[in-house]
């Protein structure tokens, strides 16, 4: 099965999303990402029981901290699907890309690159 | 353990955005249980405020250490080589902790980080709730184990008050009635009986009002 | 009890205080309070002219001490508003806002305007109230209270354990409320309330005429109808909406669900009518039981309606003392 995926996003694996933490995802934008969005299992189905639980919690804090600081908490989002929904999973990073597409680049690195250019 | 709450990032931003070069702080004791000012939330509060003024065009150096404790003189030791790199360190750690450091770096701006809030328990995950007020002379042998002190809205040494309703307080629905849970353990313990017994007015001068306290053990001094 | 005359009691060596309310109550008469809650200023004629009001048709004159924690005219201040116009104050205090130095000072400011009465409480707290973020002091409790009262005038002595020139000469009375949370210790805190000194109870407005009946038999019990004088409380209701409030709203208030429905049942218009009703059919009604002593009536913003109600319980004229 070949699916069609944007090119521009990089996948970090984890064992299980419930192993991410808000800086993870506060450390992406710091080094320039323009959105982060977390996949985990079904609801119901985690494997460790809660951890996608776990995970959209924490996107919900680090949505709410770059919502505080105006690098704008949608560039953040939690998706859950099954392992065999692959197709699901290249609409979602389609959908993704779209979204931040709409939203332009991150702020920060913006300016970052802005000092850069004035240096 | 101390309970402490983080204190909004937009009261933060306004109490550093004078000073270019920043220490974030943290306690590896009570404020990293009670998750407001451990490593964690150093790492992200860093992270948050670097971007934050990134963005603003008011770039910082903003920089992490987390320390076992900020109220023993020894681990304060540790910052003392690199406390001359910082225009102002930003303490996560409880109101004791950002003064002993305070105290200790006298010509370095100390902010705070957390607002400190009560003595309390972990009652579950996310939830502290109050359960002493440090008066300095306990009288739980006589209440159950419960102490009205800390967990009645008007620390009635002899209640319940009239606003005792179905087991809650008059202020706050959600909030237990602390002398309905003092009767209903007496109850319980066969010793209701006691409730009759008049609590005595009691000596506040070991309390916050008899001024800033100090325990002295000569037994463990050296 | 039969009725004893001023004399008699005199002569008994009974009398503790020149209270007007303690001489009533152990001549054997049904007492009668009412209460006026202190302006939200400081014009004497709002107070004065509620007591005036009310002066013919009642013994005694409470007046309020920030009650549910809104600032007011202070309790004190309208107590001498009342003296002054020769009636009898029976002074609040609320160990909310006052410490133990405080408290004490404004006894003896008391005294020396010959305020004779008193009524311990611990005051609603200040959430309820037009300052939220204020402290609130609670160095005593409502109980400890009635001690140091009882220990300034019996054995004029300060806390602090030194004499008292002219010692305050107070009747000492508190609250009780007989359907609060849990009701298994409403007696036995009644009677912790009377071994720390307290003389007269005047207790939350009742409507739940049967739990109130309940709670005297096991005041009787216990005896403790005999060690104090329990003034049942009144508070007539002008409305259904009222009722509902209370039953509602109000901690530590009993509303059975027939005084509503009473209520509903007329039109508005007539609603105050049969609140008045109300409370005269349940004065009535309590007046027959053992160990009631007086009524404290609690009109709230409706003391013109005092004197009809006490008229229609039977309870004037008031005695003289």
């Amino acid at each position: 099965m070949r699916l069609k995926c944007p090119a521009n996003f990089r996948i970090i694996r984890l064992p299980c999303t419930g192993k991410i933490d808000v800086i993870h995802i506060l450390r992406a934008f710091e080094k320039g990402a323009d959105g982060v969005y977390v996949v985990g299992c079904m609801e119901g189905d985690c494997h460790f029981k809660s951890g996608n639980f776990r995970a959209r919690k924490r996107v919900e804090q680090a949505a709410k901290i770059l919502d505080q600081i105006g690098v704008g908490g949608e560039r953040v989002k939690m998706y859950n699907l099954s392992s065999g929904e692959g197709p699901l999973f290249a609409q979602y990073s389609i959908e993704m890309d779209n979204k931040i597409r709409e939203l332009g680049p991150n702020p920060v690195k913006v300016a970052l690159q802005a000092k850069k250019q004035a240096a | 353990m101390i309970i402490a709450s983080k204190k909004p990032i937009e009261e933060i931003i306004q109490e550093v955005k004078d000073y270019k070069r920043l220490l974030i702080l943290g306690c590896n004791e009570c404020v990293t249980v009670c998750e407001a000012g451990g490593k964690k939330e150093v790492e992200v509060l860093a992270s948050t405020l670097r971007m934050h003024f990134i963005k603003e065009g008011n770039e910082k150096k903003i920089e992490e250490r987390t320390l076992e404790r900020q109220c023993d003189h020894e681990y304060l030791e540790e910052i003392r080589g690199i406390v001359d790199n910082y225009d102002a360190i930003l303490s996560l750690a409880c109101g004791v902790g950002v003064q002993f450091t305070a105290e200790k770096y006298h010509s370095t701006p100390l902010l705070p980080g957390v607002n400190t809030c009560f003595l309390g328990a972990n009652e579950q995950r996310g939830m502290w709730t109050e359960r002493c007020q440090a008066c300095g002379s306990c009288i739980l042998a006589r209440t159950g184990g419960i102490c009205p002190i800390s967990r009645c809205a008007k620390r009635v040494m002899n209640g319940p008050c009239g606003g005792s309703s179905k087991g809650k307080c008059e202020i706050n629905k959600e909030l237990d009635c602390a002398w309905q849970l003092i009767i209903d353990r007496l109850r319980d313990l066969g010793r209701l009986d006691d409730y009759e017994i008049v609590a005595p007015i009691k000596d506040w001068s070991t309390e916050r009002a008899g001024g800033p306290r100090k325990v002295v053990r000569e037994d463990v001094q050296v | 009890m039969s009725l004893r005359t001023l004399e008699e009691l005199k002569a008994s060596g009974e009398l503790r205080t020149s209270s007007k309310l303690e001489a009533i109550l152990k001549m054997g008469h049904l007492a009668v309070t009412s209460e006026c809650g202190p302006p939200r200023g400081s014009d004497p004629k709002a107070v004065t002219e509620k007591a005036e009001l009310i002066k013919n048709h009642v013994d005694a004159i409470n007046t309020t001490d920030n009650q549910t924690a809104v600032t007011r005219m202070c309790s004190l201040a309208a107590c001498i508003h009342v003296k002054q116009m020769g009636l009898e104050p029976v002074l609040q205090m609320v160990t909310r806002d006052r410490n133990r130095i405080a408290l004490q000072s404004d006894l003896l400011g008391a005294a020396s305007f010959n305020i004779n009465t008193m009524l311990c409480l611990s005051g609603d707290h200040q959430s309820f109230g037009d300052c939220k973020q204020g402290q609130n002091v609670h160095d005593l409790d409502s109980m400890q209270l009635i001690q140091t009262v009882r220990r300034m005038r019996d054995d004029g002595k300060f806390l602090g354990g030194d004499d008292i020139k002219r010692p305050p000469n107070i009747f000492v009375g508190a609250a009780a409320n007989p359907f609060a949370d849990p009701f298994e210790i409403r007696v036995p805190r009644l009677a912790k309330k009377i071994a720390c000194g307290a003389e007269f109870i005047q207790t939350q407005c009742i409507y739940n005429l049967d739990k109130f009946e309940e709670w005297m038999r096991r005041v009787r019990e216990r005896g403790l109808h005999e060690k104090v004088f329990i003034m049942a409380g009144m508070t007539p209701m002008k409305s259904a909406g009222m009722a509902k409030y209370m039953k509602n709203r109000v901690p530590g208030m009993d509303v059975p669900d027939e005084i509503i429905a009473r209520l509903s049942g007329v039109p508005k218009d007539k609603q105050a009518e049969e609140g008045i009703n109300i409370c005269v059919e349940a004065i009535q009604r309590l007046k027959e039981v053992e160990g009631v002593a007086g009524f404290h009536i609690m009109a709230i913003e409706w003391e013109e309606k005092v004197p009809e109600i006490v008229e229609r319980s039977g309870l004037y004229p008031r005695p003289q003392v």
